[in-house]
């Protein structure tokens, strides 16, 4: 119940309820009472090797679905698994327009940006993919994104002339739509698109240029990728079953991968909406799991995981609730951000205001490139 | 065009009724600022085909307003008029189409970084006109009924989580003809309580036999229109420079008689049923989403004294090309998923009945259909505790409303 507190007021508890609740479920401590030097190793050799990457869910998700004590049970492996070995930011809230494309453009450039949501154009700014390479001279391989829908195919290079050089951006659903060749025979659930206007479900396309990401950098065969498909029940499934492939087979230092299935919420069913937070959970245990399990990554990676922002909270009067991200209250703009693995301090609450776009001067502070176009500024406990 | 320069001629496309009462106040219109006015005027030119609590509220506002000083109302809409437009949106035509200008502004307001302040001020507005015309208390208390689970066999799982905080959980319902026990109920009251559009009864499936003073609005009644929709968004989707925001602009657009829904008499409710199917998402697909919708629309358009919800099973999830296409001729039920998506309906539709006049007052009754369980919140019961001895369905309204 939020009745009569304002924005900051909301945003605030909500932040001490997740701290709160973390606290006692996995015994962490509060990052303000640690007064050490940064954990992570600036050394170049160090950064050469170092590995990111950045999980997002393009489809919010609330407190008393997550991390409130109500919500627990839809999250066990956040909970249980990863929150235990994270730092935990209580605190993260997105100022720009609450659209999934936008926001997580925003996200990936660190500057909030105004495009129109609903239609494929690249970022006004340079993206974290864009400064990475420059700055750092890495190749094309070295940096992917896998992404949930069509929406999201031009979100890895920015329309800013001096960069333009950034990461290849994987989208699954057109992988397999191509690899069906146009016929959509039982992959239909997997196949999904653009749940956040459910009135609008643009038409897929896969075509030639799919086929031969499949075959020369996954290297799958379209047999063995369907037969894989086949086992699969959800388009986030399949995002992070291709994600685990590049892992193998590119390792890329900088792997961003967007998730979309508990969007399904604008479909108004709470039930739909519950599991895809369960199932989100789940696959974010199976990446942290792939981590561990490829030498590549293990004992190398920095896992960023974080909404891109929340859903309307149920008294709010101007929406209808877990449904939608129309309203811009508080519960909708307020989420957080757990990052774990290499140089990250574990079971640590931080529950001091940052906000989404601060996460790329934050990944540039870590791998050694400057994001100089990004309005966000750099987390100092990273620093 | 500016507001100021507004003339009676302008308001020639509105019906009848809207047009006379937006004239009645045309002064004081012509004085608004543009990033507020055509919010008003979208309600406003619908005047025609809205519910009399509707109609009651827009002519209260415009009455608050026109009364106002000038001291007063440059102090009521300085936040607005701060907010700064576009010459392209003021260019607009605003009169005829405001929802469209509405939608435009919205997205103007976000890339802007205009949203936060708009809310501000649209919320200190609506603070302001509640205090002016402060809403009267209803005749009779306010009665909410959820019915949830229909088919579902069997749920081990708690039920009515949210709810039962706010009221008193019954787990020994004897429950024999409970769907009839209420639905008859809600008829009494409608006979006790003859408001016209006071009761409604809204069905997720096909609705049961009821009294006929009663409103009703059922999923299974509009599957005409609703296949005639999904016929028609199909056609709009394979259209080439078809977006979503277009598509919107034209669902917007549509009239009853588009999808053959004039024939009932009521083009009230006519207009209620074809905006729940073109305003609500997941609305044409989903059941329970229907039901969901209607009965919050209905409880904040209507105000009705008594409203009575059924959910029923909805389709089980399919990509949503192939639930807009409506290819499976008999759809397969997730029944348990429905139970879910409907007790979270009900903690809803408690809490749109409690944003109404007579809140305090208000009972709310929530029952897994055919089963022991259910919850009632009633100024009369306490909150949080559980009723542990056996109750008939009649002794549980007649606790809960006395």
């Amino acid at each position: 119940m939020y009745g009569f507190l304002n924005h900051g007021e909301v945003s605030q508890r909500l932040s001490c309820s997740r701290r709160e609740f973390l606290r006692g479920a996995t015994g962490a401590v509060l990052g303000s009472a640690l007064t050490s030097a940064s954990p992570f190793v600036h050394g170049q050799k160090a950064q050469q090797k170092r590995k990111i990457i950045v999980i997002t869910f393009g489809g919010g998700a609330r407190d008393q679905e997550t991390f409130a004590p109500e919500g627990q049970e839809n999250i066990p492996h956040l909970l249980n698994e990863l929150a235990p070995q994270s730092s935990f930011f209580t605190r993260v809230t997105n100022n720009g327009i609450l659209g999934h494309y936008v926001a997580t453009a925003s996200l990936a450039t660190g500057v909030y940006e105004t495009l129109n949501n609903f239609s494929a154009v690249p970022p006004d700014h340079p993206t974290v993919f864009e400064y990475f390479r420059k700055d750092l001279r890495r190749p094309l391989s070295d940096t992917w994104v896998v992404a949930p829908s069509n929406g999201f195919n031009r979100i890895g290079e920015s329309g800013c002339r001096s960069y333009g050089s950034g990461a290849t951006v994987i989208l699954p659903k057109h992988l397999l739509q191509a690899a069906t060749s146009g016929s959509r025979h039982n992959f239909d659930h997997l196949l999904r698109d653009n749940y956040e206007d459910p009135l609008y479900t643009p038409v897929l396309k896969g075509n030639d240029l799919e086929l031969n990401q499949l075959d020369r950098i996954l290297r799958l065969s379209v047999d063995d990728f369907m037969t894989h498909a086949r086992t699969l029940s959800s388009p986030d499934e399949l995002s992070v079953y291709i994600a685990k492939r590049l892992m193998r087979q590119e390792s890329p230092s900088l792997l961003w991968i967007t998730m979309h299935d508990m969007d399904i919420a604008h479909s108004g069913a709470y039930s739909l909406y519950i599991e895809g937070i369960r199932r989100t959970d789940r696959l974010c245990a199976e990446i942290w799991d792939a981590v561990q399990s490829e030498p590549e990554y293990k004992d190398n990676t920095t896992l960023f995981i974080l909404p891109d922002f929340g859903r309307d909270a149920d008294l709010d009067a101007g929406g209808n609730g877990f449904q939608h991200h129309r309203t811009g209250d508080a519960a909708s703009r307020t989420t957080w951000m757990m990052a774990l693995g290499k140089g990250v301090r574990e079971r640590v609450i931080y529950d001091q205001p940052i906000q989404s776009i601060d996460l790329v001067p934050s990944l540039g502070a870590i791998m050694g490139f400057s994001p100089q176009l990004a309005q966000g500024k750099p987390i100092k406990e990273f620093l | 065009m500016k507001p100021i320069n507004l003339k009676s001629a302008d308001f020639a496309k509105y019906a009848p009724e809207a047009r006379r009462l937006i004239i009645a106040h045309l002064e004081a219109i012509r004085q608004l600022p543009l990033s507020f006015l055509p919010n008003l005027l979208r309600e406003a030119i619908d005047y025609d085909f809205k519910f009399p609590a509707e109609r009651n509220e827009i002519e209260k506002e415009l009455e608050a307003i026109s009364a106002l000083s000038s001291g007063e109302r440059e102090d009521w809409f300085r936040a607005f008029a701060q907010i700064a437009l576009t010459p392209d949106l003021e260019g607009a035509d605003w009169v005829n189409q405001p929802a469209r200008f509405a939608e435009q502004e919205s997205s103007y307001l976000w890339t802007t970084h205009q949203q936060d302040a708009f809310r501000e001020a649209a919320t200190a507005y609506g603070a302001r006109i509640r205090a002016a015309s402060p809403p009267a208390e209803p005749p009779v208390k306010r009665l909410g009924i959820a019915i949830i689970g229909k088919g579902v066999n069997s749920y081990d799982a708690p039920l009515f989580r949210n709810l039962r905080a706010h009221g008193t959980y019954f787990g020994k319902v004897k429950s024999g003809g409970g769907l009839q026990l209420l639905i008859s109920a809600v008829g009494e009251r409608a006979k006790a309580h003859p408001v016209p559009y006071g009761h409604w009864y809204v069905d997720g499936g096909d609705a049961a036999e009821h009294n006929a003073q009663i409103t009703c609005v059922s999923y299974k009644n509009l599957e005409r229109a609703r296949t005639a929709l999904l016929k028609k968004m199909q056609g709009e989707i394979q259209r080439p420079g078809m977006g979503p925001e277009q598509l919107r602009t034209d669902l917007a657009a549509m009239n009853p008689s588009d999808l053959g829904m004039e024939k009932s008499g009521d083009p009230v409710l006519d207009r209620f049923q074809l905006k729940v199917l073109t305003e609500g998402s997941g609305t044409q697909i989903f059941s329970t989403t229907f039901a969901q919708w209607s009965t919050r629309d209905a409880l904040r358009r209507a105000q009705p004294l008594t409203l009575l919800v059924r959910f029923a099973p909805r389709q089980r999830m399919r990509s949503m090309n192939e639930l807009l296409s409506d290819s499976q001729a008999i759809p397969e039920l997730d029944f348990t998923g429905s139970l879910i998506d409907a007790d979270m309906g009900a903690y809803y539709h408690w809490i749109n009945q409690q944003r109404l006049p007579g809140a305090s007052q208000s009972v709310f009754i929530a029952w897994f259909e055919d089963h022991e369980q259910a919850v009632a919140v009633s100024p009369t019961l306490p909150r949080d505790v559980e009723w542990v001895s056996e109750i008939s369905m009649k002794g549980l309204l007649e606790l809960a409303l006395n």
